[in-house]
């Protein structure tokens, strides 16, 4: 990862989990709420690899490392707001509502996984890699259009951003100031690909003047900079002020899917020195220092996440085998399913 | 009921959508302000605004894509692809995303969108601006794919797209926009997606054709008939759904089959129309079905389009094969 100087940018700990000098001392409330949301994504996605490994769900995508982003965007996103994930952004999804026995039974191939309950704003997990931006950019402009205050927030990471969707999605949401908010998880690979053959720009960042708009880097491992961040630019994007380019600086820790062997494209240095920077334990360390997190704490917390992941990995490896039936029954909707022919008239 | 012409007719039902239902966008390059390349959306945004009628970048995944998420929303865009050879850019979004939203979420997330694009040849255009691509949307689960070759059935066909709660793909016949007339009435009205529609009655062939194709196909029965044969012209109106009891129901009576595309024929829709015949009407033909359509290679330059495209003489030809097999 490149060392960066997020001056200027939102910025609370430091890589050793300290509060930097000048940063607001977070509300300690909220900054409880974002580590218990982190360790549960954490918990969960370790349990989905061992899941994997055991062959109960198929091959998974690790999010650990990019908890930071996922848990600071998401938790600064009102009620109304639509998240656009991608199939590393669990952590994202479940913070926003997406219960964790879906996000399991999706990794199971499980056709009623990964289905976001009505009221719980989020998008399938977009596979295609970048194709879901011009979906935000719609969905945002639909809502300036009706008047609503709903925003959208748009995860990819650093490879999405060499998509033509990347471009049109962006150029689109500028061109007609819609109320998105594009957060790039540049973890500084796609799949083995580092970021030096992704793009010459120095910055994701800096894209976003090409089109018009605010882009910023922040320490995407500092989740309450994320969340400040993020916060900002859904608040500039709610004014009508139109959407914000977020970059934010991490690290996949594991690797790309339970097929991929990172040891290929990455050295055993580089992953360590990652490790120590990595958001949890960090977010752990300063609240633990603030007195906000005993050891004590800390393991009920652990032992609370850990219950809830048990009762839904229970739940979905317990499904109802899935239908045959549904593989054609969503196709188009149920009223129009049949061409009304019988014999041809003028 | 005034006469319209199929791009008239177009114009009219967009504009009764855009007037009855707030949740209609119609968005594209060059649909605003200029009316269209082809002007299909003339007055359009005069008289529904910048917000109803809707200039976008040059972009058309982006078009696509963000349709998407709009509909998603609860909008109802209605967006143009200025030539079918210019789709292409969208094909990931209408695939990977449009024509299975609805079945990967089980119906949480839908796309109600129409996709509008003038399709076909023989208007002396460039390259690239005469493709005749439906086969590519019939292979896709979950989009709908309509082609009207007439005025009325333009009008009706687009309002009940624009109604439906799945994509479709609306396939305009440039060939038509204009040289065909029809009193239709004013009011908005909807021609259902799927039946097809009896252009001429006949006993001895069906001859099977859409958009730009069914007036050739008239022709040519027109043709024959001087002959002594009486071809049934069935225009299909909907490539997907299929009509395919009427489809079958016609073979059945006349026991010969003709099937006209301005696409080029491997894996072209005429083999899936082949293939319902043979599956529900084998024992009916008194013939192989005939396939009439483009050769195997892309779109030629113009000045030999009048021989890739089939003309009334190839589909009499292909008439005349049939009934003497």
């Amino acid at each position: 990862m490149v060392a960066f100087d997020f001056e200027g940018q939102p910025a609370f700990l430091d890589e050793g989990g300290h509060l930097l000098p000048g940063a607001r001392t977070p509300d300690p409330e909220f900054a409880l709420r974002l580590y218990r949301q982190m360790l549960l994504a954490r918990r969960l996605d370790i349990r989905c690899v061992n899941l994997q490994r055991q062959g109960r769900i198929g091959t998974y995508p690790p999010g650990a490392g990019q908890e930071g982003v996922q848990i600071g965007a998401a938790m600064a996103m009102a009620e109304a707001d639509w998240l656009f994930p991608t199939y590393r952004d669990g952590a994202a999804a479940a913070a926003r509502g997406q219960p964790l026995d879906s996000l399991v039974r999706y990794w199971m191939g499980h056709p009623r996984g990964g289905i976001a309950p009505e009221g719980v704003n989020v998008f399938p997990f977009s596979i295609p890699v970048g194709s879901h931006i011009p979906h935000a950019a719609g969905m945002a402009w639909a809502a300036r259009l009706r008047g609503d205050p709903a925003c959208a927030v748009c995860l990819f990471g650093d490879g999405a951003t060499s998509e033509g969707d990347f471009h049109e999605g962006l150029n689109f949401a500028a061109v007609m100031g819609a109320p998105a908010v594009f957060v790039c998880e540049n973890n500084g690979y796609a799949i083995s690909v580092p970021l030096s053959r992704q793009t010459a720009s120095a910055r994701i960042a800096a894209k976003a003047e090409g089109y018009g708009i605010p882009g910023l880097t922040v320490d995407g491992n500092d989740v309450l900079a994320v969340h400040a961040a993020v916060a900002d630019a859904l608040g500039r994007a709610r004014a009508g002020h139109g959407p914000t380019l977020v970059e934010a600086l991490t690290y996949r820790l594991g690797p790309h899917t339970t097929s991929d062997d990172p040891t290929r494209y990455r050295s055993a240095d580089e992953e360590s020195a990652a490790r120590a920077r990595e958001p949890l334990a960090r977010l752990a360390t300063y609240l633990a220092a603030a007195g906000l997190l005993s050891d004590e704490d800390r393991e009920r917390a652990e032992a609370e996440a850990d219950a809830r992941i048990e009762q839904a990995v229970q739940a979905a490896l317990g499904s109802e085998p899935p239908d045959p039936a549904d593989m054609t029954a969503f196709t188009v909707a149920a009223e129009a399913t049949e061409a009304k022919g019988g014999k041809a008239h003028a | 009921m005034p006469e319209q012409t199929l791009i008239g007719a177009i114009r009219d039902g967009l504009a009764c959508a855009l007037a009855a239902d707030p949740r209609v966008v119609v968005m594209g390059e060059d649909v605003g302000r200029v009316g269209g390349v082809f002007r299909a959306t003339e007055g359009l945004q005069e008289r529904f605004g910048a917000e109803r009628v809707v200039d976008t970048p040059l972009a058309e995944s982006g078009i696509a894509g963000t349709a998407i998420g709009m509909a998603a929303y609860g909008l109802r865009p209605v967006a143009e692809m200025q030539f079918m050879g210019f789709v292409l850019p969208a094909v990931d979004q209408i695939v990977s995303h449009a024509a299975r939203l609805r079945a990967r979420t089980h119906g949480r997330y839908t796309a109600p969108l129409v996709i509008r694009t003038p399709y076909g040849g023989l208007i002396r255009a460039p390259e690239l601006h005469s493709e005749s691509l439906e086969a590519f949307f019939c292979h896709l689960p979950g989009v709908k794919v309509a082609c009207p070759s007439t005025p009325r059935d333009a009008k009706g066909l687009l309002l009940a797209a624009i109604a439906d709660p799945d994509p479709v793909i609306f396939m305009e016949p440039m060939r038509l926009y204009r040289s065909v007339r029809e009193d239709i009435p004013d009011e908005a009205f909807t021609v259902p997606l799927g039946p097809a529609r009896l252009a001429r009655p006949g006993r001895d062939v069906t001859v099977v054709a859409w958009g730009a194709m069914v007036p050739v196909s008239l022709r040519a029965a027109g043709e024959v008939a001087g002959e002594g044969i009486e071809a049934e012209v069935i225009d299909l109106r909907t490539l997907a759904p299929l009509d395919e009891a009427s489809l079958v129901e016609s073979v059945r009576r006349t026991g010969r089959a003709v099937v006209v595309h301005e696409a080029v024929r491997t894996a072209g829709f005429g083999a899936e129309v082949a293939a319902r015949i043979a599956e529900a009407a084998f024992l009916h033909l008194q013939a192989p079905v005939a396939r009439c359509t483009a050769p195997d290679a892309p779109y030629p330059p113009f000045l030999l389009e009048d021989r890739f495209v089939p003309q009334p003489a190839d589909v009499a030809a292909a008439i005349r094969s049939v009934v003497a097999f």
